[in-house]
């Protein structure tokens, strides 16, 4: 075949409108944080009174004495160890949750009938407000670590499945032809054309569950109260204590702690899958 | 047509009637040999790719039989079905991988059937990245790389635009005659069909029948040119007529 004619996609651009689509990212949403700022300070000085302003504390309290105040009960070094044992509950609770999410998506791939058996109760248990279930798993793991790992695992637990399901099941039907064709087995059908087809939804599950396991782990710790004070704990005492500044402060970490986890699975989203998906570059 | 026992592949009265009640083919016999390049035309939803499913195992015919050596066939799809996450080399590996050869032996097939679709250059560029003719390239170079006895096309080049459909007639042909397969080809283009074609079968609307057949005399190596030949176009007028007349 020596007259080939081989067409090439138009090149990517490069320069000007990647500068161009930087500015786009940036600075909308920079102006709006401006916006959102205007807006506090502005109800916490002009539309609250003196004696009511601890219902709103204006932005630069909030920076001095819950951020800049390092020592002290309620300090910032206690609250970052909050955050940390926060860190570690929404880490290992959305680990467990990754893992049996996995187990049950291929199971559930693997058989329809596996699928029919088990999908109604996950929607169920889906369905299921944590608040309500909270005292069962109290009675089952007690109050400390384990239960608050637990919420996070039932937070977090169903959009693995139903992404990571959903997405073994998006191979096209030709590409299992392909495989049908020359006598694959179930494990290699999985492992070379289930799987890999499954990431770009598998990873679309795991950055809703990783900002889920950290509402987890924080409401978990608001309601057990035991153990390791995490940020759930810090908020209910800040909170019965009228300390506006600091409940501000851990409002923001809660925050920040679940954007941090969502922006690290959307970096491992864009290393795993960023060279052939469509969705490559996906904020 | 009928069926012939030396056949590379052969259908001898084969009938398709789907669970729902619809009968896809009716009284289906041909034979495609060594050397020869069959293509079936016929209207949308005939049952023409049925045949090919049914030629490939992939479906069951509900009447009759298929002589075939299924680990011998090459299959060609509608879409390129390439995976994503496999580069071209990687794509065009995989048949290879599946069969259990070893890295070096598969990357030497790969390279090869590369260098014949004319992809040398692009081993490394995920599908994404490449233009529709080029993704059809890939899956042409993937199934060769078994250099199967019987190749399958289910209207391969549809999806892609008239002056790359036609430098992909004239590279299949090329294929044909360098590997020599016995071709069994599935296309609504007559033009398409008289142009690389050894025998050009006609079907009917549904339930698919074959209803005409034409013996395609050009000497191969096919110039671009014979598209503009008197002879094509009326052989190519007479294989339209059937084909209206199969619609009606």
């Amino acid at each position: 075949m020596t007259d080939t004619v081989v067409e090439t996609t138009a090149p990517k651009s490069v320069g000007p409108g990647k500068a161009k689509s930087i500015a786009l990212n940036i600075i909308p949403p920079i102006l709006f944080g401006a916006l959102v700022l205007g807006g506090w300070y502005f109800i916490s000085y002009v539309m609250l009174s003196e004696n009511r302003r601890f219902l709103l504390r204006p932005p630069d309290k909030v920076l001095t004495e819950g951020f800049l105040d390092w020592g002290g009960t309620g300090g910032m070094s206690e609250m970052l160890q909050s955050l940390w044992s926060s860190t570690k509950v929404a880490g290992i609770g959305l680990f467990l949750a990754i893992l049996i999410g996995l187990f049950l998506a291929v199971l559930m791939s693997q058989a329809v009938s596996v699928e029919k058996a088990l999908f109604p109760f996950l929607v169920t248990l889906q369905a299921v407000p944590i608040l309500a279930i909270v005292p069962l798993i109290s009675f089952w793991w007690g109050t400390g670590q384990t239960s608050r790992v637990v919420v996070c695992i039932i937070i977090a637990l169903f959009p693995i499945i139903v992404n990571t399901l959903f997405g073994l099941q998006s191979a096209e039907k030709g590409m299992h032809d392909l495989f049908t064709l020359h006598h694959v087995n179930r494990v290699t059908r999985l492992r070379k054309l289930m799987f890999p087809a499954a990431l770009p939804a598998l990873f679309a599950g795991l950055r809703i569950s990783a900002g889920l396991s950290v509402v987890g782990a924080i409401v978990g710790d608001f309601f057990f109260g035991r153990g390791e004070v995490g940020l759930g704990q810090l908020i209910k005492r800040f909170a019965s204590r009228l300390q506006g500044e600091e409940l501000l402060t851990s409002v923001i970490l809660s925050a920040g702690l679940g954007v941090a986890v969502f922006l690290l699975f959307t970096w491992l989203q864009n290393k795993a899958i960023g060279k052939w998906s469509e969705r490559a570059g996906l904020v | 047509m009928g069926d012939n026992g030396s056949a590379a592949l052969a259908f001898d009265d084969i009938g398709m009637i789907f669970p729902d009640g619809t009968e896809t083919l009716q009284n289906i016999s041909f034979s495609v040999d060594k050397g020869e390049f069959v293509t079936v035309v016929g209207p949308s939803g005939c049952g023409k790719s049925t045949l090919l499913k049914i030629a490939s195992g992939l479906l069951e015919p509900t009447a009759g039989d298929v002589a075939v050596d299924r680990d011998s066939l090459g299959y060609v799809f509608q879409d390129a079905t390439l995976l994503p996450w496999r580069t071209v080399l990687g794509n065009v590996e995989l048949l290879c991988e599946l069969h259990g050869m070893g890295k070096a032996e598969r990357r030497e097939l790969a390279e090869a059937s590369i260098d014949l679709v004319g992809l040398q250059g692009f081993q490394n560029h995920y599908p994404k990245s490449l233009s529709g003719g080029m993704k059809m390239r890939a899956s042409l170079a993937r199934t060769l790389t078994l250099k199967p006895p019987v190749f399958l096309f289910d209207e391969p080049f549809g999806a892609v635009d008239e002056i790359t459909r036609e430098h992909l007639n004239e590279e299949t042909q090329q294929l044909f005659l360098q590997e020599g397969f016995a071709g069994l080809f599935i296309t609504h283009s007559i033009t398409e069909a008289v142009f690389m074609s050894t025998k050009v079968l006609v079907m009917s609307a549904r339930p698919g029948k074959i209803v005409a057949s034409f013996d395609i005399p050009f000497d191969y190596p096919r110039k671009p040119d014979l598209r503009f030949d008197a002879e094509f176009a009326r052989i190519s007028g007479e294989v339209s007529k059937e084909l209206r007349g199969g619609h009606s």
